[in-house]
């Protein structure tokens, strides 16, 4: 496989929400504006760069049977990192997504990628992987955020689009995350057959 | 490179390994951070103050008073512009929130009226209750306004429970924990030490 398609593979073709299906719980918590999907996507890209970087560094280092709490270990870290990160440098973001953020650790991608395919490739085809994968979900979950808050709140990244009064509210509340998440996998789908 | 074998010693200093680093790398960022992310609060917490308030050139004294044993107490921030009490910020809370916990900085002029609030925590129902950030301040829809008013000249209640101030759409019960903020906030204002006719301190008058 070359690096353009191991990077891309994370968009369409193996999009971690759309096709994969990993990492449900952030993707319909987080997604009620277009801003805060975006927002986490870029938190959960770096944790997943870093984390499939130190992960194929240590690969070899890691014996076999203490392998998952060793991973669970590094990727904890880079969780925490960006909470005070994120919590010193942009604290209006960091309230929004709020809880969101150290659940980051329990992400099935981050370990997925960990497991499926940092430990058993090369420190340079692992960083494309978590780059790829990471924008994936980014993009994934700005498109969700952002359908929902043009149906939901009538703006878009908080600029008016048309007035309140005829918004569907039911968008930005739970129930919508799950019927714009099917659509969207529906249009997808369809996209990568084509 | 071989992959190691998973006897007991490998083990061990594999994981002691990993969790070492990890906390030493942990112990650092928040050392670098730690300022950071304390000035951002503080930020935050003036900015909230300077928005519920008239304007004002320093605020001094502040405390903080617990309403009920046990429980968060409300803090006070007493605002002076050229040595004369302009007005109180006030951080108040209620636990009685569709979604629980909500938390409000509220400002309470010299003459006794609210002069302004801003919600600084809740997690209620998007697109219905957290419309309270702006609608208790619609200038054009005075009903609905808490502020320029207080609980001894209005009654500090929704319309449906027979009070003076109308609920936001859909939101009653939003509705009815922010004025038990509001109501929480005033009620010990007035039961503390600084009026705004004899501000103790500072002493220049």
């Amino acid at each position: 496989m070359n690096q353009w398609k191991i990077f891309s593979k994370g968009f369409i073709k193996e999009n971690p929400v759309f096709i994969l299906l990993l990492g449900m719980c952030p993707t319909l918590g987080v997604t009620s504006s277009a801003i805060n999907g975006l927002g986490m996507g870029l938190a959960t890209t770096f944790v997943l760069v870093m984390s499939n970087l130190v992960v194929s560094l240590v690969k070899s280092q890691i014996p076999d049977k203490v392998r998952i709490p060793s991973f669970i270990v590094i990727i904890a870290t880079f969780v925490t990192i960006v909470q005070l990160v994120m919590q010193a440098y942009v604290p209006t973001l960091y309230k929004s997504l709020g809880l969101f953020i150290p659940l980051i650790v329990v992400n099935c991608i981050v370990l997925g990628r960990a497991e499926a395919f940092a430990s058993k490739n090369t420190v340079g085809s692992s960083l494309i992987d978590g780059l790829g994968m990471g924008l994936g979900f980014s993009f994934a979950l700005t498109l969700l955020g952002a359908v929902r808050e043009i149906l939901g709140s009538g703006k878009i990244f908080d600029i008016v689009i048309y007035s309140e009064d005829y918004v569907t509210l039911l968008f930005v509340l739970p129930p919508g995350a799950f019927i714009v998440l099917g659509y969207l996998i529906y249009v997808i789908n369809k996209i990568k057959k084509a | 490179m071989a992959k190691r074998e998973s006897t007991f010693k490998n083990m061990v200093v594999a994981l002691f390994m990993v969790t070492l680093i990890a906390a030493a790398s942990l112990g650092l960022v928040y050392d670098m951070t730690k300022e950071a992310i304390e000035t951002a609060k503080t930020e935050a917490k003036n900015k909230a103050i300077r928005n519920v308030l008239p304007e004002y050139d320093e605020v001094m004294g502040e405390y903080r008073i617990a309403t009920t044993p046990g429980d968060d107490s409300l803090e006070f921030y007493p605002a002076y512009k050229n040595g004369n009490l302009v007005g109180v910020a006030i951080k108040t809370y209620t636990k009685k929130g569709f979604s629980g916990y909500i938390s409000i900085m509220t400002g309470i002029d010299a003459e006794g009226n609210f002069s302004g609030y801003e919600v600084l925590e809740h997690a209620e129902t998007p697109g219905l209750g957290s419309k309270m950030d702006i609608w208790f301040s619609d200038a054009e829809k005075p009903n609905q306004m808490v502020i320029g008013k207080n609980p001894e000249t209005a009654r500090f209640d929704v319309s449906k429970d027979g009070g003076e101030i109308d609920a936001i759409t859909a939101s009653t019960i939003t509705s009815r924990a922010f004025l038990d903020a509001l109501k929480k906030a005033y009620e010990s204002y007035r039961e503390t030490e600084i009026k705004p006719d004899e501000s103790a301190r500072p002493a220049s008058k």
